[in-house]
């Protein structure tokens, strides 16, 4: 299969090479010409239009065949001498891994388990550390203008990390309305999406739950990031969240990312206004500039409303069970 | 093609007066003025013995300064000249405050002074020296380089060149030395972190909404079906040309190194690429670069137009150029930026710089599915996205400069093939590809892989792989690539060297078939940027590959990544597999492309343990590295 020159043939983006330089190239090897296959150099001088040929009707199975047979029949016929590479390999056993260092046999053997510790570190051992805030915002809705937050920290290797995730808003010199912080071990577990398990603390007015989560965070086929989780709060209620995002790349520089955000809850929990059921919704569109790829400035639109029993506690305080914002903030890590 | 610096200049002038000659001092170094050349030699150092010293200093670079670490004061470092059958010592004392090594890429040496930390010695601590002695046992032209930390990357390296003991059998005049190399004002840790946080970070020639809505790269279906791979078409380079400088014996494209000559000579250009991420497309508008030498080794003759060198990769070229200015034009493979250099009869002259090309778009070949038909599907006569970037070296072409560049072959024009129409191609469908079961002509044997299905991360595929989250995927039916050209020079229009071509100008000293032959697959994660073989990284492998001494073994190389890796193995030259029998290209670097697959046969004869890696450096520091040992027979037990 690695020798396999008539392999190339078909090939449409080939064809051209091939004619130029056929006569180096396209026969299987200059020592074996009686078995060289023809199709090999046919192809390319027939038809000298890739656009009319027929990929489909070739076949890799029997080529493959052909090859084998190739190979058969120059080492059967004795007076062609097959050397070096052409020759198939054997099928000997590789000789055990040996226990020792070589290089201990000329170095003191502290100085190079140390080297050979650091090498191995600076080759795939390395931690890494970053803070993103993906929303980082100021809020204009009617009568009252906000702020909001939705970050994240981690430090670790490839696989295992200490992540911290916080996400709060509140109103322009009246303080915050919510807020959380949580503090999460993640786990690679395939080669998009993290596991997650940790504590979430309330950070917000009274009551100040804390909660014990689990939850994943990844990228989904289509290349939407998403992350979901579960909270079990003190208080034995469980609640839960599901969100996700798109970037949108309008240019290299200019991004519009869709958002959307659903928490729901399995109970009432009436000191926190929120019905069993989908609790709220938020959708949100947000076009950003990437000045770098580490500093974004935006603006947009986010809807927020809330459903269900939660909607009809709202409704029943008094209260809007929706409101429309347009944002401007930064997205930026560091 | 070719004009002096006196027209262009005045060109420039008039240019500068329609506009405003205020805005003048606004302008960028680029368009103020052009380089009359730099056309001063690589330091060099020769004899017995040798002193380099390793220290932290400044480079100026297009006008601009960066931090790096040179030899003796300079970067590249200093040429070693060297004679074949001499025996030389060379004391290399460390002023970082870090340790540090220097490794001889392509020498074969006794292990202890191969020079890779914690592999073949303790490394060289801030202060001391290291005595480096050795028979040079070859001729040809290397480099050298750190193998510390990221030091590499700042301009740790030079070049080698050792004569032969009898008389050379490439013809040659006058021969010029280039060492191409990657620049950045960031620290190679600062790099590595940003790869890590965000591996599309230095990629600013992605596919967006502008390109499809302009009819650009890929249409929306096939966009779609890349999308639920989760698989980015345009991630051709980690680091590009939005951070680095593309250089020629350590002079940007402005600065343009300049290399003289006397018309009607033969030139020997010896080509180094001692970047750190960057594959080059070299070539010579109007000059046909017959390639003589590879990794150091003599080869047949071959002319060609153009062609693909790694990272850590050499090539000698000889050309004739009559008495004119010509430019040496080094393209990223993702087109993202060029070193640039100019040969010419007398200094300060100037030839036209070829405009940079369109970045290639991956193929469902570059991902290991190669099936009939499915070779073609290539976007590029689409054009690329109309927002992307390419950095400073692309102000310096112009498409009436491409357009006038042409081989002398007579064939056609670089770079206008490049817009053939393939829009036949458009049509292709990938998802009926993602899941394909076995049953289709599929079920081809590769070397003993049976091929179990067509997805794209089955591990039935390659069993040996771990099962591991630095796995995205597992080519489900790599090829042999030893055949193409590179990625985006399929369609140049021109002639382009494959391995294929290659031929040694020498008998094999080994010609004996291997014994046993082994699969190595290269195995990386594009969205975590992590890079593996077999799926662990160097840092969870402790067992070394083990081989005996004198055992003849054949390498499988397997791509399972979308990118294409140099794999390098220290202490030891390989055969290429690519249907020359006796008479195999012998190197010390191969380039695997994307999906495929690179066979060469080695005769593991220098007892030891040798570094075995990737040579994109970050690659290589994510993991791409084992260590390989070589033991006399029934020793290693």
């Amino acid at each position: 299969m690695h020798n396999m020159p008539g392999m190339e043939m078909p090939a449409p983006k080939k064809v051209k090479r091939a004619e130029t330089r056929k006569s180096t190239t396209a026969p299987a090897a200059p020592e074996k010409p009686e078995a060289a296959p023809a199709p090999a150099a046919l192809p390319a001088t027939v038809v000298p239009d890739h656009s009319t040929m027929d990929h489909g009707s070739m076949d890799h199975g029997s080529m493959d065949g052909m090859q084998m047979r190739d190979q058969e029949a120059v080492a059967s016929q004795g007076d062609i001498a097959v050397s070096g590479t052409d020759q198939p390999a054997g099928s000997a056993s590789p000789p055990p891994a040996p226990m020792d260092h070589f290089a201990d046999r000329k170095f003191p053997a502290a100085e190079m388990a140390k080297a050979h510790a650091e090498m191995m570190q600076e080759s795939g051992g390395q931690t890494f550390g970053a803070a993103i805030l993906n929303i980082a915002e100021f809020q204009a809705h009617r009568g009252r203008d906000g702020y909001r937050w939705d970050g994240e920290a981690f430090y670790g290797g490839d696989i295992n990390r200490l992540w911290v995730k916080s996400e709060g808003e509140g109103e322009l010199r009246r303080g915050l309305d919510s807020g959380e912080v949580q503090l999460l071990y993640s786990r690679a577990i395939d080669p998009y999406f993290n596991l997650q398990v940790g504590v979430r603390q309330d950070i917000g007015p009274a009551p100040r739950r804390t909660y014990a989560t689990i939850g994943f965070e990844g990228l989904a086929p289509g290349m939407f990031e998403v992350e979901g989780a579960l909270f079990l709060s003190n208080k034995g209620d469980l609640i839960g969240r599901v969100e996700g995002y798109y970037d949108q790349r309008i240019t290299q520089r200019l991004i519009l990312q869709p958002r959307v955000e659903v928490n729901f809850s399995a109970q009432d929990i009436p000191e926190n206004a929120i019905g069993s059921g989908i609790s709220n919704v938020e959708l949100g569109a947000r076009l950003r500039y990437e000045f770098s790829r580490q500093f974004a400035p935006y603006i947009g639109v986010s809807y927020y409303r809330k459903l269900g029993d939660t909607a009809r506690l709202a409704r029943a305080a008094g209260e809007d069970i929706h409101a429309t914002s347009f944002v401007a903030g930064v997205r930026f890590w560091f | 093609m070719k004009a002096t610096v006196g027209r262009r200049e005045i060109l420039r002038g008039s240019a500068l007066i329609g506009g405003s000659l205020a805005l003048s001092s606004f302008f960028p170094t680029w368009a103020r003025t052009v380089s009359s050349g730099i056309t001063a030699p690589l330091p060099t150092v020769s004899g017995q013995d040798i002193d380099l010293t390793i220290a932290r200093q400044s480079m100026m670079i297009d006008g601009k300064t960066f931090q790096a670490i040179g030899v003796n004061g300079t970067v590249p470092a200093p040429l070693i000249r060297l004679r074949e059958g001499q025996r030389v010592r060379l004391r290399v004392n460390n002023r970082l405050d870090e340790d540090s090594s220097i490794h001889w890429h392509g020498l074969l040496v006794p292990p202890e002074h191969d020079g890779v930390p914690g592999v073949s010695f303790p490394g060289i601590r801030p202060g001391d020296s290291y005595l480096y002695e050795f028979d040079v046992k070859q001729n040809g032209t290397y480099w050298y380089h750190s193998h510390s930390g990221m030091q590499e990357q700042e301009g740790h390296y030079g070049p080698i060149v050792i004569d032969p003991a009898g008389p050379d059998p490439v013809q040659y005049d006058r021969e010029h030395v280039i060492v191409l190399a990657d620049h950045s004002p960031l620290s190679p840790a600062a790099i590595f972190r940003r790869l890590k946080v965000n591996p599309g970070h230095f990629n600013f020639q992605r596919q967006t909404l502008s390109g499809l809505l302009a009819r650009r790269d890929q249409p929306l279906k096939e966009r779609l079906d890349w999308g639920k791979m989760r698989m980015d078409p345009a991630d051709v380079s980690d680091v590009t040309g939005s951070t680095y400088t593309f250089l020629v014996n350590g002079h940007g494209p402005q600065d343009n190194w300049t290399a003289l000559f006397s018309p009607g000579e033969r030139v020997r250009l010896r080509i180094i690429n001692a970047s750190a991420m960057t594959t080059f497309n070299v070539r010579i508008p109007g000059l046909t670069l017959q390639v003589v030498q590879a990794d150091g080794q003599n080869v047949r003759p071959l002319d060609v137009d153009e062609f693909q060198i790694g990272v850590a990769e050499t090539y000698d070229l000889v050309v004739r150029p009559a008495d004119a200015a010509y430019t040496f034009v080094a393209e990223a493979v993702d087109r993202s930026g060029m070193a640039r250099a100019t040969l010419a009869p007398r200094p300060g002259m100037l030839a036209a710089v070829p405009e940079l090309r369109k970045r290639p778009l991956a193929t469902m070949k570059d991902m290991g599915m190669d099936m009939p038909g499915m070779e073609g599907m290539n976007m590029s006569g689409r054009g690329v996205d109309p927002s992307a970037e390419q950095n400073a070296s692309s102000r310096l072409g112009g498409s009436a400069n491409a357009a006038t560049a042409t081989s002398t072959n007579g064939k056609t024009p670089a770079g206008g093939m490049a817009e053939m129409g393939h829009s036949e191609m458009a049509g292709m469908d990938h998802g009926s590809m993602q899941e394909m079961g076995a049953s289709s002509s599929a079920a081809t044997g590769h070397s003993g892989h049976q091929m179990g299905s067509m997805k794209m991360r089955d591990f039935g595929n390659a069993p040996q792989v771990r099962r591991d989250p630095g796995v995205q995927t597992i080519s489900p039916m790599p090829v042999d690539r030893m055949g193409d050209p590179g990625q985006g020079l399929e369609e140049v229009g021109h002639k382009v060297l494959v391995y294929k071509d290659l031929v040694s100008l020498e008998r094999n000293p080994d010609v004996r078939a291997p014994s046993r032959s082994l699969d190595i697959h290269l195995t990386g994660n594009m969205e975590r940027f992590m890079w593996s073989f077999d799926g662990q990284k160097m840092s969870a492998v402790h067992d070394p590959i083990p081989f005996t001494e004198g055992e003849r073994v054949r390498i499988n190389l397997i791509n399972d990544t979308m990118m294409a890796h140099p794999i390098h193995i220290h202490g030891h030259f390989f055969e290429l597999v690519t249907g020359h029998g006796d008479h195999s290209p012998r190197k010390h670097t191969v380039i695997v492309q994307p999906g495929g697959i690179a066979t060469w046969d080695f005769t593991a004869d220098a007892v030891g343990d040798w570094a075995f890696h990737c040579h994109l450096l970050y690659h290589m520091h994510a993991g791409m590295m084992r260590v390989v040992s070589v033991r006399p027979k029934g020793a290693a037990a």
